[in-house]
């Protein structure tokens, strides 16, 4: 094109300021997200007090702030190895990005078991809220709101540890690189909203749902 | 040009439909058209006026509008005759004029705004005016339930309500609830329409001005039959209102000519959905058919009270009303008619 | 003008079946545009096909053309067709084809997540579609979605309407929505990321503005969407409560969720007219387009407010006075930026050269039949006047009047004037002015008499009215202005058909316009462009056609 002009006095070309579109798709799936939660977060609140029969959540969520006993702290617990993961997955992509391979695998692999940890224990307090309380998605208000939101928290977590299981399988067999550190960062970009959110779903639920 | 006499034409059937509307010739018992521009009550006669109010602002700016589009395309409009000629001088933009025409509208919005935020707290009202005939209404999948309170009966789909009382407009204040999904009390002379929301109560404020027989409708998407939820107003005299609760008040008449009706009815499943006062049903699923007669339609206005329809209805009303919740009882010929005769007597 | 060599063409015609292949693995963005756009006009007739039915059944009181339920599949399928499986691919459908183009590159961002929106949006489609078979099991037909196309709990609870049809309502906008979220990242992601040289922001194409606006909406105005009707869902299948009004669930919960997407979504219709007037109207004036920073502004306010104002669906709701007194401000502020668009294409045409060409027909339609729509949505924005007129048929008035007159009439306009450098070849114009003249008649037919009819009292929604309404005389004008659009629809498909095979051969540049997609051959190359793109303006064919005047001057 540049071609035809043979003008001297072309000015000079704008400057663009093109971002990269790796981190900005996945900023804007997470913006997307941030608006998915954020519904199920305001028909949390909406809902909260407006039940109609139990169980109320005082009776069965284990508060974060319990007095002296310790034992029905397991959800802080928890959140507490969910949030540490986050720490791990910032160690590990720094890892990466020196091309350090066995302390990434390290700490990729200790953010997964971290993760699975969470998982676990929100399996394990499903359980108990489903066989022992008797509490499901159709048995009240508070069922329907904590089964959809915890629930899908939970399902981004599960597919955030699949994501993360793949990187891990594929760096033990030697397909990651430093150059990968990119794509790496991405992921834990979406495994840090994970993150993020569970702080507003625990706030949430465990706190303003049970103390409000 | 023609472009912006089509457009005119269309404000022109609108001023048009209003002023055939203005002048109603309207024979006893018959309603009007259910128009807006028709108010007999206190709110729809505020609306009525912002109404014109607003039409008019709009009128005006779209005619400024239609007229600066027009005479530009007129005005420049490349000619055949004129060769190509180069482009014409190119205008990027100019802050005054995009300033004015960003401060004119918000000026205008902000007038527009004023006027109506002072209708809505002129009728919307949160409490009873005093001295208020109050009325429950209750909106059902297809029709309507009227519960008069204090005065001690509740009716259906035929709303009776006082033009004054000891000479002085009577305020009527309807409480709004909903036996299932959501409905909306649209009667349009009367006032704007409210929603029936399940799990709210809701308000609406009348004050009619003029005696007579006026036609809503439910606004609300409620299912299949929603075509057929009519609502019917009468606006009585105080006397005459006097005289219909009255009526309504007393128990269902007994008349020994059609016990043998009666027996059957009572030994239907008839009473398991329908109330008639003073007798062994009881339902509160369906109409209250106490003073049926006193009625002039049938299933909310899907047909009128005839003592034809109402054989047609007993016999099967998914004919007349198909979907609605009232099922063909599967009588004989023999026994709707017997049925019939005696509901013909609640008068 | 181009230097650009030949584009290499096949010149043997590959079999049938691997063309058909090509086109279901393709990435390529012009393709999927094109099938956006192609499925998109396939379901505005059969969206139109509903709406004929309705309007037949509607033509006189007490008609029988269609059975009570029918109908109320009818509106529920003709209304979530048109907004959702018309209006949103055709305008993710030319975002696709012309971003790229426009901004001088080779796809968009994410070329395959491209081609994985579409097949969603379109399996969405076809499911909630396929309701009609499935809806109650395989027997019979009829068992579409009948709950309104913004589907109001607690009817779609599953006391109120059994079966399975609200669930392909559900599942099969959650499917297409999905699609669209996707396409939506993918179009920012395009526009903020990969830009030619020297377009900065402010030198975009005011069209690309207005789709980055609007794919931002698309990105935060569907989750919402997808999240209530999950609830819904769960409502239905699981035997939650979030709607369940027996169960101490809300029903004006629902209502806030849906308009809190559905106003948004409504702008997101109406956003991709604005673009394509913003483009056609100076081609056609040969002027500039006026205010280019304004407008941008405008667009950014739109995007903003139409978040806050989803109450205006609700006034009849029942909510305190001071929520409605607020809303409606928001409502009626939304007034003003959109105004500055109407002003700013009038000035555009003042002292221009217009050239009255299909295009600018269509786009002049859009000015008058927009205003009016928009002047009718200021009136609803009224509160009092709403509570007379909500549901009524001066609503059903007033969206056709945006949507139809304004969305349906611009992308007709944009057909016209992209289409040749889409296929190469010319529309006609003497068939495109006989579709313009039937269509402007036909919809002013159909959709003025509505806000009669509305103000008289007329519900919307409802199958049938009793003769002693004095609506008939409205309803007849409309249903016969239908006839007009069928005519007019049948004048635009003959003339697709008809220059697709023998049109004119339309060159690079027909309309003499100024942005880069006119600088690349017609059909472009897979790849677009020969050499990467420079623009120093907004207009860069207009630097280049008049080096002695270019705009980069101005700006
Ligand atoms: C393309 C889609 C589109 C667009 C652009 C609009 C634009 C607007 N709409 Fe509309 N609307 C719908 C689609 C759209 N609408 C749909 C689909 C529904 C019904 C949904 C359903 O119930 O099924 C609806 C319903 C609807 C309602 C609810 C009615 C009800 O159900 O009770 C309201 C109420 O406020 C409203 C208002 C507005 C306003 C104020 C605008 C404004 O944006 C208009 C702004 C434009 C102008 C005003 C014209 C140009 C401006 C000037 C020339 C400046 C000078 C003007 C002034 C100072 C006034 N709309
Ligand atoms: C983009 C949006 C859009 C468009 C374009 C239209 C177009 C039309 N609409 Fe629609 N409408 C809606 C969006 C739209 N509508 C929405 C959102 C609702 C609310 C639904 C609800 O309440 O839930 C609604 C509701 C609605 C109603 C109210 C129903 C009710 O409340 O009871 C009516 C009634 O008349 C109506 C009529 C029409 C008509 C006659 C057209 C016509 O303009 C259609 C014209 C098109 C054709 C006539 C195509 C025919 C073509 C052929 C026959 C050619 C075939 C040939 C070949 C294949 C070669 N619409
Ligand atoms: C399953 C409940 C049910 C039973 C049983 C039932 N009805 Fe009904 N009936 C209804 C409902 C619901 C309506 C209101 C229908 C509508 O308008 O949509 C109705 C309406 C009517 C009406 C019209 C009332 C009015 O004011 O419009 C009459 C008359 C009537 N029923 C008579 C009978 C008779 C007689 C029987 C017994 C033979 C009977 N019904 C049995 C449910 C029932
Ligand atoms: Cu009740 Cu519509
Ligand atoms: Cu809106």
């Amino acid at each position: 094109m540049s071609t035809i002009d043979t003008n001297a006095a072309l000015p000079e070309l704008a400057p663009v300021h093109n971002l990269p579109k790796g981190k900005l798709g996945v900023s804007l799936l997470i913006l997307s997200e941030i608006f998915f939660f954020g519904t199920l977060i305001a028909v949390y609140l909406f809902y909260i007090g407006k039940d109609l029969s139990g169980p109320y959540p005082q009776d069965v969520l284990d508060p974060p702030f319990a007095a002296p006993t310790w034992a029905p702290m397991a959800v802080s617990f928890n959140s507490i190895f969910l949030l540490t993961s986050s720490i791990w997955i910032w160690l590990a992509v720094k890892a990466l990005e020196q091309g350090a391979m066995a302390r990434f695998t390290l700490f990729w692999a200790l953010t997964i078991a971290f993760g699975g940890v969470f998982l676990a224990g929100t399996g394990f307090e499903w359980y108990g809220l489903i066989a022992e309380d008797g509490l499901w998605l159709n048995t009240n208000l508070f069922g329907s709101c904590f089964f959809t939101l915890v629930g899908f928290h939970a399902a981004h977590v599960t597919i955030g540890l699949l994501l993360m299981t793949i990187v891990l399988v594929l760096t033990l067999c030697g397909y990651n690189h430093q150059r990968h550190a990119g794509k790496v960062d991405l992921l834990s970009w979406y495994w840090h909203f994970v993150d993020g959110v569970w702080i507003f779903v625990f706030t949430v639920v465990y706190i303003i749902g049970y103390y409000g | 040009m023609r472009r912006a006499f089509v457009a005119s034409g269309w404000m022109m059937s609108l001023l048009a439909a209003t002023a055939s509307g203005a002048a109603p010739v309207c024979a006893p018992g018959t309603a009007e058209m259910p128009s807006m521009f028709l108010p007999r009550s206190e709110p729809a006669e505020i609306i009525l006026d912002i109404t014109w109010l607003i039409i008019g602002i709009c009128a005006v700016i779209f005619i400024v509008m239609e007229g600066l589009i027009v005479w530009a395309i007129i005005r420049y409009r490349k000619k055949r005759s004129e060769s190509e000629g180069g482009e014409p001088p190119q205008v990027y933009g100019s802050n005054p004029v995009e300033l004015a025409w960003t401060v004119i509208p918000l000026l205008i919005v902000f007038v527009l705004f004023l006027v109506s935020a002072r209708g809505i707290f002129e009728i919307d009202k949160q409490e009873p005016p005093p001295g208020s005939l109050e009325v429950t209404v209750v909106g059902h999948r297809w029709w309507w339930e009227f519960d008069y309170g204090d005065l001690g009966f509740v009716t259906a789909n035929e709303l009776h309500i006082p033009l004054t009382k000891d000479g002085e407009p009577q305020s009527v204040y309807l409480m709004l609830e909903s036996a299932d999904v959501i409905h909306s009390f649209w009667v349009p002379q009367l006032a704007g329409k409210m929603d029936v929301v399940p799990g709210r109560i809701n308000h609406l404020w009348l004050q009619p001005s003029r005696a007579g027989k006026y036609i809503g409708q439910c606004a609300e998407y409620c299912g299949n039959q929603h075509a057929n939820m009519l609502i019917t107003v009468y606006v009585h005299t105080e006397e005459e209102f006097a005289r219909w609760v009255e009526n309504q008040q007393k128990e269902a008449v007994e008349d020994a000519a059609v016990a043998e009706g009666r027996d059957l009815f009572m030994s239907t499943a008839c009473i398991n959905c329908h109330t008639i006062r003073g007798t062994v049903a009881d339902g509160t699923f369906a109409p209250d058919l106490t003073h049926l007669m006193s009625r002039s339609v049938l299933g909310a206005g899907a047909a009128a009270n005839t003592p034809d329809r109402l054989r047609e209805w007993v016999w099967d009303p998914q004919n007349i009303k198909p979907g609605c919740d009232m099922p063909s009882m599967k009588l004989s010929r023999e026994e709707t008619d017997r049925i019939c005769d005696y509901l013909e007597t609640l008068k | 003008m181009t230097t650009a060599p030949e584009s290499p063409r096949l010149a043997l015609k590959a079999p049938p079946l691997s063309r058909l292949h090509e086109w279901v693995v393709t990435v390529d963005h012009k393709k999927l545009g094109l099938m956006y756009i192609t499925s998109g006009l396939l379901f505005f007739i059969i969206g139109g096909l509903e709406a004929t039915m309705m309007r037949w059944q509607l033509a006189w009181s007490d008609m029988g053309v269609v059975m009570p339920d029918e109908f109320n599949r009818l509106f529920t399928m003709h209304g979530t067709t048109m907004v959702f499986l018309v209006g949103m691919p055709i305008l993710l459908g030319s975002a696709n084809y012309l971003v790229p183009l426009m901004i001088g590159t080779r796809d968009l961002a994410f070329p395959r997540l491209n081609a994985f929106g579409f097949w969603l949006f379109l399996f969405g489609g076809l499911l909630l579609y396929f309701s009609y078979f499935g809806g109650q099991g395989l027997y019979g037909m009829g068992s579409a979605p009948d709950v309104g196309w913004f589907a109001y709990a607690p009817l779609t609870e599953r006391t109120f309407s059994r079966g399975h049809s609200t669930d392909y309502w559900i599942l099969g906008l959650l499917v297409s929505g999905f699609g669209s979220i996707a396409t939506g990242i993918n179009l920012v992601a395009t526009i903020l990321c990969m830009r030619c040289k020297g377009m900065s922001l402010m030198k975009m194409p005011i069209f690309v503005w207005i789709m980055l606006i609007d794919a931002i909406l698309v990105v935060i105005a569907m989750p919402p969407l997808a999240a209530s009707q999950v609830m819904l869902l769960f409502d239905r299948s699981l035997g939650a409560h979030f709607f369940d009004v027996q169960g101490g669930g809300s029903a004006v919960l629902w209502q806030n969720l849906f308009w809190f997407f559905g106003h948004p979504e409504v702008y997101i219709l109406i956003l991709p007219a604005f673009a394509f007037v913003s483009e056609i109207i100076p081609v056609f004036c040969r002027k500039v387009l006026f205010g280019y920073p304004l407008m941008v502004a405008a667009t950014v306010a739109i995007g903003f407010i139409s978040l806050g104002v989803w109450v205006h669906h609700m006034f009849a709701v029942g909510l305190s006075p001071a929520v409605n007194t607020a809303f409606m401000a928001s409502t009626m502020l939304i007034a003003v930026p959109t105004g500055i668009k109407m002003f700013n294409w009038v000035a555009t045409m003042y002292g221009g050269k217009i050239r009255l060409h299909t295009p600018m027909l269509f786009s002049l339609g859009f000015l008058v039949q927009f205003l009016f729509g928009g002047l009718t949505g200021i009136m609803l924005a009224v509160v009092p006047f709403d509570w007379q007129v909500s549901d009524s048929y001066f609503v059903v008035g007033h969206f056709h009047y945006v949507l139809f007159g304004g969305l349906v009439f611009t992308i007709f306009a944009a057909i016209y004037y992209w289409f040749p450098k889409v296929s190469g070849k010319m529309l006609s114009e003497r068939i495109g002015k006989w579709h313009f003249w039937t269509l402007f008649i036909g919809f002013n037919l159909t959709f003025a008499p509505m806000h009669v009819s509305g103000m008289l009292g007329m519900p919307r929604r409802i199958y049938t009215y009793h003769a002693d309404r004095g609506w008939e005389i409205w309803n007849l004008i409309s249903s016969i202005g239908v006839l007009f659009q069928i005519i007019g629809v049948l004048f635009f498909a003959w003339n697709l058909l008809r220059s697709l095979k023998k049109g004119k051969p339309a060159g690079d540049d027909p309309w003499d316009a100024w942005t880069l997609e006119w600088s690349t051959p017609s059909p472009p190359p897979a790849w677009n462009f020969d050499v990467d793109p420079e623009v120093r303006s907004r207009r860069p064919l207009w630097d280049k056609k008049h080096p002695e005047d270019p705009d980069w001057k101005y700006e």
